[in-house]
């Protein structure tokens, strides 16, 4: 097909390096390495044996490779596990943190200054192995709503993490899920009391700066009876031609009628046309609906990394419980997305949905694995799922793996599947109408993922759409 | 009528499609406000014509010129083209999923419009533009909310490109059998928007394969395209006798020449 092309620069907007004193733990994992993490984020016993079992599990496993993505081997000896500014400040006080890194977030978008804050967004700012900011954290807890990098609660809400934490992703559940056991550093947690709805979006910002490091995100969210939020979580790191790893573990429970809405604008550095560089995204991410009437919502926005691993779930364990999940996936240049979600029905009356967008341009390989499980209980489980794909260009692929497996015969199951390849008579019909070529492929894109952006909170679709025309710059000669 | 300036000047144009050399030396002058018609049998290359006036890139340009408005046509990009006033309307409407059918429009408006250095319209200010355009090919408001073209039958899709048409207000419109697939209500709406947008600053190409739009609009000059080359034009009769002939006659002396 002439006049379309991909493989053209795409400008990576946050790949700069913040020049800051840090202090990094040389390369290498071992238990003196764990015990040295445990102790500089000042946990207590029974934190560190938790890691030390999850590392002892976590020798015993192999990484897998069913995954539609090819890699080199990594040495997880040569990475460093732990890296933290050497100015931090001290807790509850914003005014102390260090101008560089106030400047980074600044120009993220992340504004972390008491008077240049969005309005409505609280904000959890994580640069590699530390929080160095959460704001709005005196507001939140006039409505009783706990919200704090999760080193922070292990220390002032040890019940609360001890009881939850590893109880929906097992230390052992997944090779990468144990290593983020035995190593995370920090990310969020958020607790909101029965019946409150949460006043402000909660949102997390990860930031990677240091090289050769890995980062190892740890979030805990708990949505008590009745109760209602909203969280964010957004991410970028500079361009190297290393690869660099982001093991996260994100764990959700919802109670008797509480809902969570987890969206995400993931925009790591996906790499160089060649396939140099970018960050390894291996993440585990599910929700667990524990009680009747309850709802999880995960959204998703990836454009970035140059390998996505990952699947966002739902257990549905209480009766009439809803899981979602919508997701745009991106891969240009030579990024590989493997990428879906789990629905686990056990519940009653229990319903999913799967909006699955995938785009690829460029050299990009991206995958849709999904799998729905209805189980014997679920008596009147209903699930709908729908996986498109676009093609931008004839040297991208794009594969769907939807696993379905009904044990209960009362379950109804509607699946639809498309493949698109956009067309150059619909960019043509664009330009024709005056638009430029950059346009006409936003627009087509962006219709394309409709249905998932009206899923985003407000503030963060014009992100996400703005974010998409920029990853697919230049995919259209 | 005083004639008006030469607004398309097309010169010995031959294009390739698929490697197939599908026109051969085409000849066509347009002046301000004339409208001509272009007519011939199935494959004869009216459309191929047509995308190649607009820019489309499948089409290769292998020889001859186009003028327009005092411009070299191939010097300029589809939208560079469609900003300076040429509009197609297309034989076979494209769909565009998700987006909406007046977002699609007030886009289109603007970027137009911030070529030439306009304001840019707001979609109150849009609603306006659009009201008294949507009633001349009879619609409401609920085809601007569908996406374009998404489910859309063949009679509104050609009714939307009229629409386009009125709103975007080209210099110099193409229509490709924007007539085929329309029962005869949809035939007389169509015709009667277009005949209100006959202005002496705009002219129209319309290609048609049938005479019968022609009753409604009175073209200035009828040309008969065969095998890729004009082989005949004459005035609005010419289209009622290829009615009663065929094109077979015309075919068969492009043969001989
Ligand atoms: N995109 C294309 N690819 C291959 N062949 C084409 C394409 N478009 C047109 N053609 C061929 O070019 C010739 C002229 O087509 P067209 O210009 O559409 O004729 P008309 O509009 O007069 O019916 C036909 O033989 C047609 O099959
Ligand atoms: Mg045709």
């Amino acid at each position: 097909m002439t006049g379309i092309e991909a493989h053209v620069q795409q400008p990576y907007k946050y790949g700069f390096v913040t020049d800051i004193e840090s202090e990094v733990v040389p390369a290498g994992l071992n238990e003196d390495v764990i015990r040295l993490i445990s102790t500089k984020k000042g946990e207590p016993d029974w934190m560190l044996d938790w890691r030390l079992k999850a590392y002892r599990n976590w020798l015993k496993m192999s990484e897998p490779h069913w995954p539609n993505v090819k890699y080199g081997p990594i040495d997880y000896q040569a990475i460093s596990y732990y890296a933290a500014p050497k100015k931090l400040p001290k807790l509850d006080s914003l005014d102390q943190v260090d101008p560089k890194l106030v400047a980074t977030f600044e120009k993220l978008g992340i504004p972390i200054e008491e008077q240049k804050r969005l309005t409505g967004v609280a904000v959890d700012a994580v640069f590699d192995s530390v929080s160095v900011a959460t704001t709005f954290q005196a507001e939140l807890a006039k409505y009783g709503v706990i919200f704090m990098p999760i080193s922070q609660a292990i220390r002032e809400h040890a019940g609360l993490v001890q009881e939850y934490l590893g109880t929906v992703v097992p230390a052992n559940d997944n090779f990468f899920a144990a290593l983020n056991s035995a190593v995370f550093t920090d990310g969020s947690f958020v607790y909101v009391p029965k019946g409150v709805r949460c006043p402000l979006e909660l949102s997390t910002y990860f930031r990677i700066n240091a090289s050769s490091t890995g980062q190892f995100e740890r979030t805990l969210i708990i949505a008590d009876e009745g109760s209602h939020v909203s969280y964010l979580e957004g991410c970028s790191a500079p361009m190297r031609d290393e690869h660099q790893l982001h093991a996260a573990v994100v764990e959700l429970v919802a109670f008797d009628r509480a809902t969570i809405k987890y969206s995400t604008i993931q925009n790591w550095y996906p790499g160089d046309e060649e396939g140099r560089g970018g960050i390894y995204n291996f993440v585990t991410k599910r929700g667990k609906c524990a009680g009747v009437n309850s709802k999880i919502s995960w959204t998703q926005v990836e454009t970035g990394s140059a390998i996505t691993w990952k699947y966002p779930g739902c257990i549905l364990q209480g009766d009439n419980s809803i899981g979602e999940f919508y997701s745009v996936a991106v891969t240009s240049h030579k990024q590989q997305a493997d990428t879906g979600t789990k629905m686990i029905h056990l519940g009653k009356n229990t319903r999913s949905t799967i909006v699955s967008k995938g785009i690829s341009a460029g050299r990009g390989q991206n995958t849709y694995r999904g799998l729905v499980k209805i189980m014997k209980g679920a008596e009147g489980a209903r699930n709908y799922s729908q996986c498109d794909s676009m093609l931008i260009g004839d040297k991208c692929g794009a594969h769907t793996f939807p696993y379905i497996d009904v044990r209960n015969s009362t379950a109804i199951m509607e699946h639809e599947a498309s493949t698109s390849k956009i067309g150059e008579d619909q960019i043509f019909y664009l330009r024709q109408r005056g638009l430029s070529s950059e346009d006409a492929v936003s627009m087509i894109v962006n219709g394309f993922c409709k249905e998932v952006f009206k899923e985003l909170p407000m503030e963060f679709a014009v992100e996400a759409t703005r974010l998409l025309g920029i990853s697919l710059e230049g995919s259209v000669g | 009528m005083a004639k008006g300036k030469v607004l398309l000047e097309v010169k010995g144009l031959r294009a390739a499609v698929a490697g197939n050399e599908i026109l051969k030396g085409v000849d066509l002058t347009i002046r301000d406000g004339e409208v001509h018609a272009i007519m011939g049998p199935n494959g004869s290359g009216k459309s191929t014509l047509a995308q190649v006036l607009a820019g489309h890139p499948a089409y290769e340009v292998r020889g001859g010129s186009v003028q327009y408005a005092g411009k070299d046509l191939f010097e300029l990009d589809p939208e560079e083209r469609a900003r300076d006033g040429v509009f197609l309307a297309f034989q076979y409407p494209v769909e565009i999923r998700g987006i909406t059918n007046s977002y699609f429009l007030r886009s289109a408006l603007n970027a137009i419009r911030k070529s030439k250095g306009e304001a840019e319209l707001d979609p109150l200010d849009f609603l306006q533009v659009l009201e008294s355009k949507l009633k001349a090919i009879g619609w409401d408001d609920a085809m601007m909310n569908r996406p374009v073209n998404e489910g859309f039958s063949g009679g509104e899709k050609k009714r939307n490109e009229i629409l386009q048409l009125a709103v975007l207000e080209p210099r110099f419109a193409i229509l490709d059998e924007t007539d085929s697939g329309l029962d005869i209500d949809a035939l007389k709406t169509v015709a009667q928007a277009v005949n209100q947008l006959r202005a002496p600053e705009r002219a129209f190409l319309i290609v048609t394969h049938y005479q019968r739009l022609l009753n409604y609009i009175t073209p200035d000059v009828v040309h008969v395209l065969a095998d890729g080359r004009i082989v005949k034009s004459g005035g609005p009769e010419l289209a009622h006798e290829l009615e009663a002939k065929g094109y077979d006659w015309l075919r068969d002396a492009a043969m001989v020449s």
